[in-house]
This record gives structure tokens, C-alpha cells and sequence, in this order.
């Protein structure tokens, strides 16, 4: 490996991308929540459907939600159908976004190994390698010797008390620089007209009969054509509001970096069983995360047993990061489905569309995201790669039932 | 990390405890007269507030029973229930 300066690829910090507008008394659509879901969202109503009388309401600052928050892996490796439709779309957006946006994402293609460390999880993780390979997704299995080869790093002997007995390889998956992927949508939806007001926080709606016909906010009630829900783990609270119930439960999912580090880690490792998972970030930092605590909350911190039982996983894989100094750790609220999949589409209320349940992962899905619920909300009708994702699967018992499948434990 | 207090053991650390997600969620009286919909929102529609949520917790590694305890969601303090070591408080 060639030495480097740390972080010599880094573009310069943006001054100023995006205006802050008053907001207007009235928009055609107007989305809640300006993470990367609601700005990919209006992105596309924009790009793919003509639509730019369009608000992104965000109640804090833009993008510093779970956006700011997630340690950035993408991957499409899902077990079922549904999932990979889904996922592999977004990942051939991802492929394209860097210049569709022109703008530095600093997306990596460096890979993902799911760590398998049970015959059960060898058969499953086979399984998942196939059913990839059928839905047109880049999959293959190694075993340790190969795993080795690929992160040098990653302890494949014997001798742990949950050895590496293989891992799924998916070479496509990666790391990008999720700030910038906020930054570059926000850019661009400024140059189309579209308002990205801040400070803005959504606190009800206005109803005519089962018709949304606007929301009020801390800076005063704005109509809307069309009101769409990009909140992440502050849905259910917002849903209350009308009265609508969501299968879903909001709980902290914390993160941590460690100091800054020469490139020693190749690639983006995940370990279920174990569960931690590892990439090294563009300027040096490791980025660890693990599962969600296990109780419901608000807070945006966990608790510190968590953390613990993640450095546990990860030194044993990665003898030698026991050397390395853990620099932040901090948490976001996510919400999590009872099949682990996310909720998209339409709602009991005409005028208002949901997007939520993404839980763990859905920073990867975010181009994904924006393409088809724009189509959503254009077309008053899902996209098909996020028809299956509806609320009414829990009526018809359709679930997308991702939970291990995925490689996620939560 | 949450300073537990078991009714039956007193405060112990969250490590000693397994979560059981939101209380007073009933079996239906009668399950074959329940409609696609109620059953939907039974196996899968909890409470998600942001506030006082009541909640049942076992303490796994201690007496190993269940309880009730009231938890706000946003600052984690803990309201303890005066009748959470009584059957009644046991969900079916
Ligand atoms: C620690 C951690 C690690 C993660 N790691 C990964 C990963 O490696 N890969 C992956 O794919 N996913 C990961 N995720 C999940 C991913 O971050 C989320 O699924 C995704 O960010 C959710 O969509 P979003 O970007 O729109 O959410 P957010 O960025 O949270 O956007 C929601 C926005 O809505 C705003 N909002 C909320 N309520 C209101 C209101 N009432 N009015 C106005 N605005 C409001 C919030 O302030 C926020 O900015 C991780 C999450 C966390 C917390
Ligand atoms: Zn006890």
C-alpha cells in the first residue's frame, strides 16, 4: 500500500450550497424530514416527475438525523426478492449518483464480507450467496482461507470461541461519505427552486375529512397538496397526531469511531452472530457499529453495555485493534418493523404517504428511496419494487420477513 | 445504562434484565371472532410514545419474574408500579 496524507481526497468544506427560504404559505408537496430520504425524494419528483413546488420541512438543521449518524455501508446483499429489488436499484443509483449530482460522495466500492460462524449461518449465508446470484446481485461465498486473503486483518483461525467459518462477498458493496451525499442532493435541489427550510419542525396536520390538506409547523401552518413522511424514528409521533397507528418501535442505535489510523482495513466486515460491524473511514477513523439497545426510546444515547459487547466482537476479530483509542460514540433513533423491513407507500389518508421502518439500514437505500417514493407520491400509486413494502402487509400477512436474512440482528 | 429496580430483588443494573416491549397488550377473549385487521394490529402494533410508556421487564439473571414498570422514553425515569408485584399485573 502507498503511503498517503490522511484525508488528502477529502474536497474542500462547502461555505454555502443551499439558501435557508422563508417558508411559502403553500407547495404542491411538501416532504417531512430533511434527511437523506426526504432530499433523494425530492430530488426525484424533480429529476424524474417535473414536480419542484416542493418543501423539505426539517426541524432541526439538514441531514443531522440518522444521516449524520449511521456508519455509511452500502450493500443490496438481501435475501428475498422484495429486498434485493429494492436494494440492487438503489445500488445502481448509488454507481451513478457521483455525476448525476457532480459532486464528491467519496462512494467506495471496497466490498462487504457477512461473516458466517455457525453451520447454520454457513447454510444461510450460502442460500442468501444464490438467491443473490438469481436476482442479479454480485455474491459469492469464501471460505476463511479466501476471507483472509481479502482483509488481512480479520483473525480466521481457529481458536476464537466463534471462529470465521466463511463469509458472503459482495464486491459492489461499500462506504460512502453520507454528509456529502446530503450535500450534494441539497445543491442541487436549491438550483431547481425546491425550498429546504430548517428549523422547521412539523407538529400536526391539516385535515379536510380523510384528506391531508397541509401541516402546521413552528413557523406557522403550510398548505400542501401533497404531505410526505421522511421523519425516521420520529414517525410514530408525528402519526399520533392523526390518530394513525404504525407497526413501528423506535430505539437508540449507537455508533463509535476511533482515532485517526493509517489504511489497515480494506474492506466493510459484518458479523451477525457475533454482531459488530467495521469499515475504515475515508480519513482514517474506524467506524464500529453493533444492534440496537434493546429498550424503546428517544433519548439518542444508549447505554454503555452495548458498546461494551461490541468492542468484545470486534477485538477478537480484530486482535489489533485493541491498540486503537475509541474517539465518539453516539446514537440515533431508529424504528424498527416486526419483519425488519421498511414501510413505504400509501396511507389511510388521501394526500399522505409514509416512509419509515428503515431501523438499521437504511442509509443505503437512500437514492433508492427518493426514486420510488417520489414515483409514489406522483403517481398516487407505489412504484412496483415498493409495492410489497405497504402497510397493509401486516393485514395480509406479506411480510417481508428480512430479519437475519439480511445479515441484521435487531 | 438503567438502574432497575426489581420488585421483588430492588434496583439492579439493565444487564440483569431481558426487555419485553410494551404491558397490558391481552390475548383476545376470542380469537375466532377476531377480525384480519385486529389480529394485524395484536401480533404487530405496539405504543411507540415519546413520554410514559409502560413496559414489561424480566429480571433474567435475577428472580427471573416479570413486571410491569412505567419508563419515560425521552429521559429513561423510571415510575415504579404499586401493583406490579400482584398477579393481575401479569399479562396473559
Ligand atoms: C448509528 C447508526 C448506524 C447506521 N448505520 C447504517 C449503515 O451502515 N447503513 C445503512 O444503510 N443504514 C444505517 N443506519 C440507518 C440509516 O441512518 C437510516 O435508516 C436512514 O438515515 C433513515 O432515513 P433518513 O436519512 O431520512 O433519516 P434522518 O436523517 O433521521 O432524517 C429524518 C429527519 O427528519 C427530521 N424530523 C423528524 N421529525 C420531524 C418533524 N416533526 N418536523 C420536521 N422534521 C422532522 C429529523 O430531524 C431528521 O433530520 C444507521 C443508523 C444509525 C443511527
Ligand atoms: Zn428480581
Amino acid at each position: 500500500m502507498t503511503p498517503r496524507t490522511p484525508g488528502a481526497e477529502l474536497p474542500e468544506h462547502p461555505d454555502w450550497l443551499w439558501h435557508s427560504p422563508e417558508p411559502k404559505k403553500s407547495y404542491d408537496v411538501v416532504i417531512v424530514g430533511g434527511g437523506g430520504h426526504g432530499l433523494a425524494t425530492a430530488y426525484y419528483l424533480a429529476v424524474n416527475h417535473g414536480i419542484t413546488n416542493v418543501a423539505v420541512l426539517e426541524g432541526g438543521w439538514l441531514a443531522g438525523g440518522n444521516m449524520a449518524r449511521n456508519t455509511t455501508i452500502i450493500r443490496s446483499n438481501y435475501l428475498w426478492d422484495e429486498s434485493a429489488g429494492l436494494y440492487e436499484h438503489s445500488l445502481k443509483l448509488w454507481e451513478g449518483l457521483e455525476e448525476a449530482l457532480d459532486y464528491p460522495l467519496l462512494f467506495s466500492q471496497r466490498g462487504v464480507l457477512n461473516l458466517a460462524h455457525s453451520l447454520q449461518e454457513v447454510r444461510d449465508s450460502v442460500r442468501r450467496v444464490e438467491a443473490n446470484k438469481l436476482n442479479g446481485v454480485d455474491a459469492e461465498w469464501l471460505d476463511p482461507a479466501q476471507v483472509a486473503e481479502i482483509c488481512p486483518i480479520l483473525n480466521t483461525s481457529e481458536d476464537l470461541r466463534y471462529p470465521v467459518m466463511g463469509a458472503t462477498w459482495q464486491p459492489r458493496a461499500g462506504i460512502a461519505k453520507h454528509d456529502h451525499v446530503a450535500w450534494g442532493f441539497a445543491r442541487e435541489l436549491d438550483r431547481m427552486g425546491v425550498d429546504l427550510v430548517q428549523n422547521c419542525q412539523v407538529t400536526g396536520f391539516e385535515r379536510v375529512g380523510d384528506r391531508v390538506v397541509g401541516v402546521t409547523t413552528t413557523r406557522g401552518a403550510i398548505r400542501a397538496g401533497k404531505v410526505a413522511l421522511a421523519a425516521a424514528g420520529q414517525t410514530s409521533v408525528l402519526a399520533d397526531e392523526l390518530g394513525l397507528r404504525l407497526p413501528i418501535q423506535s430505539h437508540p442505535l449507537q455508533a463509535l469511531v476511533s482515532e485517526l489510523l493509517e489504511p489497515v482495513h480494506p474492506t466493510v466486515v459484518m458479523s451477525n452472530a457475533v454482531h459488530v460491524y467495521v469499515s475504515q473511514a475515508h480519513k482514517g477513523e474506524l467506524v464500529l457499529g453493533a444492534g440496537i439497545d434493546s429498550y424503546n426510546s428517544y433519548g439518542q444515547r444508549g447505554a454503555f453495555h452495548t458498546i461494551e459487547r461490541e468492542m468484545t466482537a470486534a477485538v477478537e476479530l480484530f486482535p489489533m485493534f485493541s491498540r486503537a483509542h475509541v474517539l465518539r460514540t453516539w446514537a440515533g433513533v431508529v424504528d424498527v418493523t416486526p419483519d425488519a423491513s421498511a414501510i413505504m407507500g400509501l396511507t389511510p389518508f388521501d394526500g399522505l404517504y409514509v416512509n419509515c421502518g428503515w431501523g438499521t439500514g437504511g442509509f443505503k437505500a437512500t437514492p433508492g428511496v427518493g426514486w420510488c417514493y417520489a414515483h409514489t407520491i406522483a403517481h398516487d400509486e407505489p412504484h412496483p419494487l415498493n409495492a410489497p413494502f405497504g402497510l397493509d402487509r401486516f393485514t395480509t400477512g406479506a411480510l417481508v420477513d428480512e430479519h437475519g436474512a439480511a445479515g441484521v440482528a435487531h | 445504562m438503567l438502574l432497575i429496580p426489581c420488585p421483588w430483588c430492588g434496583p439492579r443494573n439493565e444487564i440483569e434484565f431481558h426487555y419485553g416491549g410494551q404491558a397490558d397488550v391481552s390475548y383476545p377473549e376470542d380469537p375466532d371472532s377476531v377480525s384480519d385487521v385486529d389480529w394485524a394490529h395484536f401480533l404487530f402494533y405496539r405504543d411507540n410514545p415519546k413520554g410514559v410508556l409502560a413496559e414489561r421487564w424480566s429480571h433474567q439473571a435475577g428472580c427471573r419474574r416479570w413486571f410491569t414498570l412505567r419508563r419515560n422514553t425521552v429521559t429513561n425515569e423510571i415510575h415504579v408500579d404499586d401493583d406490579a408485584s400482584e398477579a393481575g399485573a401479569v399479562t396473559r
